[in-house]
């Protein structure tokens, strides 16, 4: 392992600034600390805001897996969301509703998805590969539309919400919350220990630079892919909790601008890093609820935003915070 | 499927392959000339549009609002570029689809604010209003005949424009090697401005000329905008001859699709199924169409860089 010679980016997660240490955990501290502001009042409407931030976020991690540290710019992420969600579901509408079964269901359907079609898109490179997987994410999203034994371009609502081992423990809007949160750390512990090991290793070389990682033994396709595969497994889990979560799922799921807007968490928050895609989804989550709030036409003012963001901080939200400036 | 309505498909697969190709066209130059990966290409359609309506509400004369509509939308367009684009194109890819996904939020909410969410239309000019009698039991409208005509018209000036003036062998040139017309003195500031202007003037033009046959409305360049880059991918990137032939193709192939996918699979799978199978796989098709292209042939069908 000491012989791969990677040039170790500054924002990535092994960097051993104590400040960029404790990022993580004032962040999931604060999260989980969170709930208690539903005591002022409107705890339903808290708990629902913040359940979307953590589903959002473990599919901004998935997608920060594949962009941020593997180079991968893929514009069809949504794609793996709306097929967790159409996993949940199907099987629901079938009388199937056991939750660790639902699980399963949608990390095998979106990985088997990611394999198929990142088998294919990687052969691509550069702006090819962003709109290749643009092409997989529409024809996912066409096929949802044209369910017609499952609602179609209307969606699916849930008849309830999955049980777990027999209890309906998703019934309750915190324990909902707390699991949704349990798996966002259960992602981005995992995503990190890949990061650190040697596969993450790798990958990231390749990013950096292929030639060199070619011209030392390793020939990146198979780590890109199976990168690949985890990143859309993991906006599977998303997609799951999301349809558990609002007892829905429609072609809407998986929307380009969908895929758009995950891009945008990801590198609002600051490539590479995955506290930031964290930061991220949880920044334009509350951002667009907060916006909402005090106009319909909220788009107005965020499209100009993002706009300022890329033409003056391009380290993101955490090169802002953190006083650093990424590339 | 009887001859009149594969003719009409046909007619109306060539009528969204001129319209795609009008938008196709900028967006190719754009990207193969600057490497600049613009998402609000499709804004600038539906700028285009909501233009014509605007001017047509002004002078209540269709040629006026035409040519209003082009001139707006190429002001629109040199306005983004020295404002926006400028400062990106020396950035990564990612930048820029961030920075023209704004672009596309501020612009299509801002034609809600201002024009409503409703659906709007342009009245078409009484003269192109009527249908002609192209085959007996086919009637097609003139107007989506000149629509087709004015495409194929701007497809013959463009390839002149490209492969016979001073400023289209720049352009050609720039699309295989940017870098090196740089290099030999050309100003290439200038050069990717022209190219801008041109591409956000074709968009826009395509808006107002499909204002009377389809629903002025925000978002409309969205769904367009993706096919424009399907057409872009499939006909090989910065090329016009690629982006013509490509538009052409995936007009045909999307629209026949549609009318026909489901008659198709009824000869090899049973009605109900095929009924089912036939509108996934009209809508997926040119996806499907444009994987394989790029599986077989990476840098599309007519590579601009060697």
């Amino acid at each position: 392992m000491r012989g791969i010679a990677v040039p170790m980016d500054s924002t990535s997660p092994t960097a051993t600034e104590p400040s960029r240490a404790l990022v993580p955990v004032l962040l999931f501290a604060a999260l989980a600390l969170a709930p208690l502001l539903g005591a002022f009042g409107a705890e339903r409407y808290v708990l629902a805001l913040l359940t979307r931030c953590a589903i959002f976020a473990i599919a901004a991690l998935g997608l920060d897996l594949a962009l941020g540290c593997g180079g991968l710019v893929s514009f069809g992420h949504a794609a793996f969301i709306g097929i967790g969600g159409y996993a949940a579901g199907i099987l629901t509408a079938n009388g199937i509703d056991d939750g660790i079964l639902l699980l399963f269901v949608a990390l095998a359907a979106s990985g088997l998805f990611a394999l198929a079609t990142g088998a294919i898109s990687l052969k691509t490179r550069g702006v090819h590969f962003i709109m290749i997987t643009l092409a997989f994410g529409q024809m996912a999203y066409f096929v949802a539309n044209s369910l017609k034994a499952y609602g179609g371009d209307d969606g699916l609502t849930l008849a309830n919400r999955a049980s777990f081992f027999g209890h309906d423990l998703l019934a309750d809007n915190r324990a909902f919350y707390y699991l949704s949160l349990a798996m966002l750390l259960a992602v981005y512990l995992f995503a990190r220990a890949v990061l650190r090991s040697r596969f993450g290793r790798v990958l990231r070389g390749a990013k950096e630079n292929e030639t060199r990682m070619a011209a030392i033994g390793f020939n990146p396709y198979p780590f890109r892919l199976t990168a690949y595969v985890i990143s859309g497994m993991m906006a599977g889990v998303a997609g799951f909790l999301l349809a558990e979560q609002s007892e829905f799922v429609s072609p809407a799921f998986m929307t380009w601008q969908r895929s758009g807007d995950l891009i945008i968490m990801v590198m609002l928050g600051g490539m590479a890093s995955l506290d930031g895609a964290i930061l991220g989804a949880v920044f334009v989550v509350l951002t667009e609820e907060l916006l909402s709030g005090f106009t319909e036409h909220w788009r107005v003012i965020f499209g100009p935003f993002l706009v300022l963001v890329v033409l003056f901080a391009r380290g993101g939200l955490l090169g802002i915070l953190t006083g650093r400036r990424h590339g | 499927m009887s001859t009149a309505l594969l003719a009409v498909q046909t007619l109306n697969g060539l009528q969204l392959g001129v319209i795609l190709f009008l938008i196709a066209a900028g967006l190719t130059l754009v990207f193969g000339v600057m490497d600049f990966i613009n998402l609000a290409h499709g804004v600038q359609y539906m700028l285009g549009a909501y233009f014509a309506v605007t001017a047509y509400g002004l002078t209540q004369s269709f040629p006026l609002a035409l040519a209003l509509a082009i001139g707006a939308s190429l002001l629109v367009g040199l306005i983004l570029e020295a404002a926006i684009f400028r400062h990106l194109y020396g950035r990564d890819h990612l930048d820029q689809v961030l920075a023209t996904f704004g672009i596309i939020l501020f612009l299509n909410e801002a034609a809600r604010m201002t024009f409503g969410a409703n659906a709007l239309s342009l009245s078409m000019p009484d003269a192109l209003s009527g249908s002609l009698r192209l085959m007996p039991g086919l009637l097609y409208p003139v107007y989506r005949l000149v629509v087709i005509g004015a495409g194929i018209g701007v497809g013959v000036l463009l390839y002149v424009l490209v492969n016979h003036t001073r400023v289209g062998m720049l352009v050609r040139a720039g699309a295989s090697n940017a870098p090196m017309v740089s290099a030999l003195g050309v100003d290439i500031g200038r050069l990717f401005m022209i190219v801008f202007g041109v591409g956000a003037m074709l968009a826009g033009f395509a808006g107002a000329l499909v204002a009377p046959i389809f629903a002025v409305e925000p978002n409309m360049g969205d769904n367009l905008l993706i096919l424009a880059f399907v057409v872009i991918v499939i006909g090989g990137i910065g090329s016009v001859r690629g982006a013509f032939v490509a538009s052409l193709l995936v007009g045909l192939v999307d629209t026949l699709g549609r009318s026909f996918a489901s008659d198709v699979l009824r000869g090899v799978l049973s009605s109900s199924a095929a009924n089912q199978a036939g509108p996934a796989l009209a809508s997926t098709l040119i996806y499907v169409l444009m994987a394989a292209v790029l599986f077989f042939k990476p840098a599309g069908l007519f590579p601009a860089r060697a």
